[in-house]
């Protein structure tokens, strides 16, 4: 731990550098994102301004979201990062597994100034996006009308990619299979509702191709490897509005979720990490990411500060809750996701 | 770049067994052998240092993640009251309260100690379910106030189930058969005997069998693309030879990862392998053949080719032409004295050349997870996924074991029939 | 030797479908690891033929971006840390092994060659798995060791190679001349393997720099290699930038094999050349 003085000095030095145009380098932060559109978007929303703001140098790590190495890391009492984002489930897995450090919102901002379900002990929310299907329109002649339409092979032949991973798919599934969005999480959490979902997955197994990092629904859907692909909306927006792809967005049956961060027990600066945490829980700071992603703010005051061009094409927006919608129930995942991996690994497998 | 390559033996294989290298020296030293103890120990002494370096950089890693498949104090260490006080359970029915007791105290501090987690997924592994019951039990522990802790313990139905116990038990003896046999699909029942996991659990054999596969129909393709080239090149003039054989060294000294790129890439729906096909006819539509098996075996078959070539060249090209001209002069037909004198030849170099490739196929691992869609994940896979997905490092120790001794065992055979010496850089 | 004396036309037919057979086998073997290599000069962002325009634009991306700079770097680290310790270590070993005092040989020469029989996976997640517990982990030094464990055996069986034509007693001559066995090694011995050892420090290089399993379980950011940064870009953004890393990469493995096998072959041939 550096003591304040050398913190100042470090700062002071930092400044000093930064005076003659070079690069600052007083502390350092190590976060690890899940890559992609999305890394580049909080990279130019967030490291950059926090690194020119503070004077921290911040250390990118990539993952593909596997808690493993957060894992061996904080086992074994060497922890190179100190800040990882993850998906909700992942927050309570591993603050369960006492992986995750349990956070002191004291330090970051009120926790009910955030939407309900974005802060939790473990992680606190850094955007809202939504699971939606995306398709090709020169490809596919026929508009698909809802995420649903993954399981009408008969109206939508072809390859479908979908991710790797039991949630959104099984809930998907008893939607297509005719439970009623409300019901899903009660349906899902008998064992006959497992049953059913994964025997309607099953009429499809053989026309899916299955991702697991964000950038590849994108790369599927641009190869035409695939017909349609669930995605999340932002890396398929940015692939619209960059790279100029004439893909289109079903808004209908999507489902809402919350990308999270997280600090790992054990990490070096965890004094740092809360400065971070701080500056982008700020409600202008926490809207500025839709400005290159179109991921929605989580502090219930920021939306005034979404930039108005970002604004209609966010998950949240009244126009993609107009159809049905469904928010993905962190507790539910919380409790079984870990039962549903491991069936639905081997439901893979097979 | 990856591994083995057969010598071009100057000498007919096998002629001279195994242990050729080590006659190289015997008549220079003759004069001085004299079991001289000081130089033993200085040559061991060279060696020393990279012998220690792979003990602790490769071996001592491998034994101790092997060692988990068979050793987990998980359960053991989180509930050390309840292991002794099972310690003299008949494993009949249900213990008598002590042991719930005992259950009580350990679930109590396991939050404290942070245990709680892991007890509840190490259980859960061998009892399904067991997790959610776990978590639960330790929070109304937490939470009775003055409700006696043996009160809670019955009043939650799971604990009293039969099955529940036996499991707690099994789990407390910190060795255990439990990983090895769920890597092969396997379980003990309640009565002590073997049986198989319920098939919506069974995962392993399949995968097993997959990658068995796999490696069979990429060794049989190389075999049926290779034997025949190899045959051209060591029939033709030297020149010619040098620039085939060139052809067959360029891919091989590609890395694994740059050849999987560019397969990636010829793959595509819009790849070039697509357009061929369309413009041959052979195909009306594109077909899909990134993440298929068939994409997969492609790629594997294109990196594996030299592998199984050289050998056979290299014994081929030992092959004296005068034999097969001795072959016609008596009067055999050309097919004839191909198949009597020279395929019996040629048959170690193709032994070593299939063998080498089927153990190589056995644990690829990239090609797979870049090409193969998800019913294409061969073995290797399978254990990055339960290192880095389901962080069940005990199951990755299982398969990792089984994957060992089927690639040690082929290895075995390979260096029994073939000789170690068979295994070098061209 | 591929016809028969009189060969009759069946025979011709064959011969001419072997030949046919094994045109397509080359153009198998070889195509595909050729098509990188224009598609990175390629414009355009995608991978289809005919090329949109020639241009160096994706080169300019590997080489000027700091990103993949810093993979370079890494990649160049690891490799020669390597390499200087794999042919060290493996040079020595492979003398020690070509005396046949060397006890237990049998024993040893196949645990040498393990980490090449090995699945890397098992490799991988063994180092993974014991080197956080020992700091290890997230290091150049710790992929270093692995790389080390996977490229020694190169090492030692070019440099074994080479010794196998190299007459010990001129060896003892040195020493019955008054010659230190360090000052022996270095002057009369290393000359002589030199082309060996050299052959088995580019595989060593090699290896180290084509390997990405084991770098994708020990490498944390901070040690991104240039594999690794591909493996992840075949994940997840197939950009031609990738099929300009391959062929640097390619051109590189290729350049330094020729020379590896150039030298085990010189190194090889003097002693042989009697028999």
């Amino acid at each position: 731990m550096k003591t304040t003085k050398t913190r100042l000095l470090a700062l002071a030095a930092a400044t000093a550098w930064m005076a003659i145009g070079h690069a600052a380098v007083a502390d350092e932060l190590s976060i690890m994102a899940s890559g992609g559109a999305w890394q580049d978007a909080q990279r130019k929303a967030w490291f950059e301004p926090f690194s020119k703001e503070t004077g921290t140098k911040i250390v990118e790590q990539e993952y593909l979201g596997d808690l493993g190495k957060v894992k061996a890391m904080v086992e074994t009492g060497n922890v190179p990062i100190d800040l990882v984002t993850v998906e909700t489930a992942t927050v309570l897995q591993g603050c369960d597994a006492g992986i995750l450090e349990r956070l002191d919102y004291s330090k970051i901002a009120p926790r009910e100034k955030f939407i309900e379900g974005s802060a939790l002990d473990c992680g606190v929310g850094l955007d809202a996006y939504g699971d939606i299907l995306a398709y090709d329109p020169t490809v596919l002649k026929e508009a698909p009308t809802s995420v649903l339409d993954l399981f009408d092979t008969k109206k939508f032949p072809g390859k479908r990619a979908m991710r790797k991973f039991p949630a959104q798919n099984l809930e998907w599934a008893l939607m297509a299979d005719g439970v009623a969005p409300a019901d899903v999480y009660k349906v899902l959490g008998t064992p006959e509702g497992v049953d059913r979902a994964f025997k309607k997955l099953d009429t499809i197994k053989k026309d899916i191709v299955w991702w697991d990092a964000g950038a590849q629904p994108a790369q599927l859907l641009a190869s035409q490897e695939v017909v349609m692909t669930t995605a999340w909306n932002g890396r398929i927006q940015n692939a619209i509005d960059t790279d100029k792809k004439p893909f289109k967005i079903v808004w209908n049956n999507q489902i809402l979720e919350y990308d999270m961060i997280a600090i790992p027990k054990g990490a070096k600066s965890p004094d740092l990490a809360y400065k971070y945490l701080a500056y982008i829980s700020q409600p202008e700071n926490n809207a500025k990411l839709a400005s290159y992603i179109t991921y929605g703010p989580v502090r219930t005051d920021a939306a005034s500060f979404v930039a108005a061009d970002a604004l209609p094409k966010l998950p949240n927006a009244p126009d993609h809750l107009a159809g049905a919608y469904l928010v993905a129930d962190t507790e539910f995942w919380g409790d079984y996701g870990e039962d549903l991996v491991k069936r639905f690994n081997a439901w893979l497998a097979q | 770049m990856s591994a083995l390559q057969p010598s071009e033996l100057d000498r007919p294989p096998l002629a001279r067994g195994r242990s050729a290298a080590d006659a190289d020296f015997k008549s220079a030293s003759a004069v001085l052998r004299r079991a001289d103890f000081g130089d033993r120990l200085r040559s061991l002494a060279l060696a020393a240092p990279l012998l220690v370096l792979l003990a602790l950089s490769f071996g001592i890693p491998i034994v101790l993640l092997l060692s988990r498949a068979v050793y987990d104090p998980t359960i053991a260490n989180a509930l050390p009251q309840t292991t002794q006080a099972l310690s003299g359970w008949n494993g009949q029915g249900l213990p008598d309260d002590a042991a719930f007791a005992a259950l009580a105290a350990d679930l109590r501090g396991s939050q404290a100690k942070g245990t709680a987690y892991e007890l509840a997924k190490s259980l859960n592994a061998r009892l399904p379910g067991a997790r959610s019951q776990v978590l639960k039990t330790v929070r109304q522990l937490e939470a009775a106030g003055d409700k006696p802790p043996l009160d809670v313990m019955k009043s939650v139905p799971f604990w009293s189930q039969p099955g529940t116990w036996p499991a707690i038990a099994n789990g407390t003896h910190s060795i255990t058969s439990f990983y090895l046999m769920s890597a092969l699909d396997l379980r003990w029942n309640n009565d002590g005997g073997i049986e198989r996991v319920p098939p919506e659990q069974a995962i392993f054999l399949q995968v097993f069998m997959r990658t068995f596969f796999v490696a069979a129909a990429v060794t049989l393709a190389t075999l049926i693309l290779g034997f025949p080239l190899a045959y051209l090149i060591a029939s033709v003039p030297k020149g010619l030879a040098a620039i085939l054989i060139v052809a067959v060294l360029l891919p091989f000294w590609t890395s694994i990862l740059v050849r999987t790129a560019a397969w990636t890439v010829l793959l595509q729906k819009f790849g070039l392998v697509n357009d061929l096909l369309l413009w041959l006819g052979v195909a009306e539509v594109r077909l899909d053949l990134m993440y298929s098996r068939i994409g997969l075996i492609i790629a594997m078959t294109h990196i594996q080719l030299p592998f199984t070539l050289l050998p056979i060249y290299s014994v081929m090209r030992t092959i004296q032409p005068s034999q097969m001209k001795a072959a016609y002069s008596l009067g055999a037909k050309p097919v004839t004295a191909f198949r009597r004198v020279y395929l019996p030849q040629v048959f170690p170099g193709v032994m070593a050349g299939c063998l080498l490739t089927f153990i190589l196929c056995l644990g690829y691992y990239i090609t797979p997870a870049l090409i193969g869609g998800a019913s294409d994940q061969l073995i290797s896979n399978f254990i990055a996924n339960y290192v880095n997905v389901e962080l069940n490092w005990e199951m990755a120790a299982a398969l990792s074991f089984i994957l060992l001794v089927l690639t040690l065992a082929l290895f075995g055979i390979f260096a029994r029939i073939l000789g170690l010496d068979r295994l070098k850089l061209v | 030797m591929l016809l028969s004396p009189y060969p009759t036309l069946g025979e011709r037919i064959r011969i001419a479908l072997l030949w046919l057979w094994c045109g397509l086998v080359i153009l198998f073997l070889i195509v595909p690891i050729l098509i990188p290599v224009p598609l990175s000069f390629n414009s355009g962002t995608f991978f289809i033929f005919p090329l949109e325009g020639v241009s160096t634009r994706w080169y300019e991306v590997v080489l000027g971006t700091q990103r993949w700079q810093a993979a370079i770097g890494n990649s160049l680290i690891v490799a020669f840390g390597t390499t200087l310790i794999a042919t060290a270590l493996g040079t020595l070993t492979a003398i020690a092994l070509s005396d046949d005092k060397f006890p237990g040989r049998r024993i040893v020469m196949p645990l040498l060659l393990s980490p090449l029989i090995v699945p890397v996976v098992i490799t991988a997640v063994g180092s993974y798995l014991f080197y956080a517990r020992v700091g290890l982990a997230s290091t150049y030094a710790g992929i270093i060791l692995a790389h080390t464990a996977l490229a020694s055996p190169f090492v030692v069986v070019t440099v074994g190679a080479s010794l196998t034509g190299f007459d010990r007693n001129l060896m003892r001559a040195a020493a019955i001349s008054g010659a230190k066995p360090v000052t022996s090694f270095f002057r009369v011995m290393l000359p002589l393997i030199l082309p060996g050892v050299l052959s088995g420090a580019a595989f060593a290089f090699v290896t180290s720099f084509d390997e990405v399993v084991v770098v994708q379980f020990l490498a944390s950011a901070n040690q991104r290699t240039m594999p690794l940064e591909m493996f992840i870009g075949l994940r997840e953004k197939l950009s031609p930038a990738i099929t300009a890393a391959a062929t640097l990469m390619m051109g590189l493995s290729i350049v330094l094999l020729v020379v590896a096998n150039l030298l085990a072959r010189r190194s090889q041939r003097r002693p042989n050349a009697g028999a």
